[in-house]
């Protein structure tokens, strides 16, 4: 056991210096390129009249901070919907959460306009409830509804129609300039009023997660075994899933829709710790901020000078992980 | 003395009433078994008494609690239940599925107490799975994980049993293994287990009492030998059994079975006849 402990302590260990790392490698590289000297000087000695400083200050640092952020956020989302569900392909985009909180928003944009960023997250979580409440619920109504395939399908179908319905209000109405942000995330919009309150409201989202961490593995051996242990799995769920709507809602509200990173990170993460979700959950959130944050730093170069939008860097990966994961799971309803 | 005790329960999938007005007396300290045809309801009555359904209407008592009522960790401590088809992880390690059985005697210290590792290293050595504990479960066979999952119910350290049908995937020998681990427990550490069996010879040996289940119906109770007959066997499986003492334990044995169906249909044929005339 011992033994078997050290990777994912591994990852937690080196996880500041990687992460300090990567923020840095951000800061630096982009469409215009600054030496570490510059970077050092705007973050310790900014001067407000440098325009290096007013980049790194405003744009560099909240855009490295948000991409580790909700890649951590989706990720660690997405765990805890697979381990909960036992749904290898559950996760915030395929199971209608992040489409649920593009569509509140599109609401809130059209008929309560200027709304604080405070409220915008709130909306954001309030719509990441609707969109899992509707899949969640559909699927239980259809027969066999809940198993991997169908859910996703079930999630697919109707996060299509929800992104759509926002698509034709917001068109309707004109907005659709404002909402298109939240339809293709982008990390160099980000606004630091939002970040200062998605760490916050984030930190929330990851307690929670910490909290029912290692009641998610018991629960990953089924509902009956679970009972059986003297578990109370309802409570549990509904703890797992404020956790997801803290997480998932902050972050669409931050960034918008960003797929895949809530599917193939807490996969790559179990494959690398194990499946004992006490570490699977801290250790997801780590690879997934890392994984976002360098994914961002890509972005920038792919089509340089031309920033390519890191929804098509996430999908370039993840839609070969997510063909691979049915073909090789497909058969068993085990994660 | 009833240690289990099933009030009038109703269970329910979705609206589809599985049992209704069921009650059930599970005597402390003895095996019961419970008996009939695929689909009658068994693993749902086991399901109900495991507190993993909740009846509908009805109650389910343990040692006289209300099962709804009691904390169900404090049930946990009580009482185990080995589901049909339980499905876990299969990169799961077998020690480490194994252990999960001492959740419920858990203290806030994260770490397994010496006594945690006692019962673990025991129901190893009981179930004799040790030749397998650093293995993946996905990498055994389907008799060896049944036996890992006894195991897991075994640390659990209960005091009552519910087992849904512990000797499917094994080979004969391994049947009997796991019913003597049953009656070893029975008889050593006065565990109270009920049961689902499909073969009625093991029933019939290693029962105190048994259970005969048709259409979410009891149709009897009582003991082996009260039991397993011509007539019952007749009335929960609608098959005409041949059935003798079994000369080396005196427990009843059914040697051979026909389908009634077929003498059913002709009387049918027949009353059909003669109401006709
Ligand atoms: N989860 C479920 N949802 C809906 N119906 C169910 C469910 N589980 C069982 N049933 C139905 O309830 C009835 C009783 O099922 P149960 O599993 O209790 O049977 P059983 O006696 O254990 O059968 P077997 O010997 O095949 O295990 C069956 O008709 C079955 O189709
Ligand atoms: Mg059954």
């Amino acid at each position: 056991m011992v033994n078997k402990n050290r990777v994912p302590k591994m990852i937690i260990l080196t996880a500041p210096l990687l992460i300090v790392l990567v923020i840095f490698l951000s800061i630096l590289y982009g469409a215009k390129s600054f030496d570490p000297m510059t970077v050092w000087n705007a973050i310790f000695h900014y001067h407000a009249d440098n325009q290096d400083h007013a980049i790194i200050q405003s744009s560099r640092v909240p855009r490295a901070l948000g991409a580790l952020l909700v890649g951590a956020y989706l990720a660690i989302s997405g765990a805890l919907m697979q381990g909960m569900t036992r749904n290898y392909l559950a996760s915030p985009s395929i199971m209608g959460v992040t489409d649920g909180s593009v569509f509140v928003i599109t609401l809130c944009m059209v008929f309560i306009p200027s709304l604080s960023s405070y409220q915008m997250i709130f909306a954001s979580m309030i719509g990441s409830a609707l969109g899992a409440i509707i899949v969640f619920g559909f699927g239980s109504l259809i027969r066999n509804g809940l198993s991997p395939i169908r859910l996703a399908i079930i999630g697919t179908v109707i996060g299509t129609f929800l992104s759509s319905l926002s698509a034709a209000i917001a068109s309707y109405f004109q907005v659709s300039q404002n909402v298109s942000f939240w339809y293709n995330a982008r990390l160099h919009q980000i606004d630091p009023s939002m970040l200062k309150l998605a760490i916050p409201f984030g930190v929330i989202g990851i307690i929670l997660a910490l909290y029912v961490s290692k009641s998610i593995t018991i629960l990953s051996l089924g509902e009956d075994i679970s009972i059986t242990l003297g578990q109370r799995t309802k409570y549990i769920k509904i703890i797992s899933m404020l956790a997801v709507i803290f997480l998932t809602g902050t972050a669409v509200a931050l960034v918008g829709k960003i797929g895949f990173v809530g599917l193939i990170i807490p996969h790559m993460t179990r494959f690398l710790v194990g499946i004992d979700y006490k570490w699977v959950i801290p250790c997801a959130g780590i690879v997934g901020g890392l994984f976002l944050a360098i994914c961002d730093i890509l972005s920038r170069f792919i089509n340089y000078p031309f920033e390519t939008p890191i929804g098509v860097l996430t999908a370039i990966i993840g839609v070969p992980f997510f063909l691979y994961l049915i073909r090789s799971k497909g058969g068993k309803n085990v994660v | 003395m009833s240690i289990l005790r099933v009030e009038n329960a109703e269970a329910r999938y979705e609206g589809n009433v599985i049992f209704e007005n069921l009650c059930l007396d599970v005597i402390k300290g003895k095996i019961t078994t419970i008996i009939g045809p695929n689909g009658c309801g068994k693993s749902t009555l086991l399901k109900t008494m495991g507190r993993i359904l909740k009846p509908k209407f009805g109650k389910v008592y343990l040692q006289d609690q209300d099962i709804n009522t009691l904390p169900t960790q404090e049930i946990a401590k009580r009482l185990t239940l080995l589901p049909q088809n339980p499905i876990a992880p299969g990169e799961l390690g077998v020690e480490e599925l194994i252990s999960y059985g001492r959740y419920p005697h858990r203290k806030n210290i994260s770490n397994l107490t010496t006594e945690d590792k006692e019962k673990i290293e025991w129901a190893l050595e009981i179930t004799h799975t040790l030749p397998y504990r650093d293995r993946p479960l996905g990498s055994l066979s389907g008799g060896q994980r049944q036996k890992v999952w006894l195991a897991m119910a075994l640390a659990q350290d209960t005091t009552v049993l519910l087992l849904d049908e512990p000797t499917t995937y094994l080979d004969l020998a391994h049947q009997l293994d796991v019913l003597q681990i049953v009656e070893n427990l029975n008889h050593h550490h006065q565990c109270t287990v009920v049961m689902v069996l499909h073969d009625i010879n093991h029933a019939a040996r290693f029962s105190h009492e048994i259970v005969g289940m048709r259409d979410g119906k009891i149709m009897a109770t009582g003991s082996p030998h009260e039991l397993i007959t011509a007539d019952t066997l007749k009335q929960i499986f609608h098959i005409d059994a041949r059935i003798m003492v079994d000369p080396s334990n005196g427990s009843p044995v059914c040697f051979g079975y026909e389908s009634a169906l077929a003498e059913e249909e002709f009387v049918l044929h027949k009353e059909k006849e003669n109401v006709a005339t």
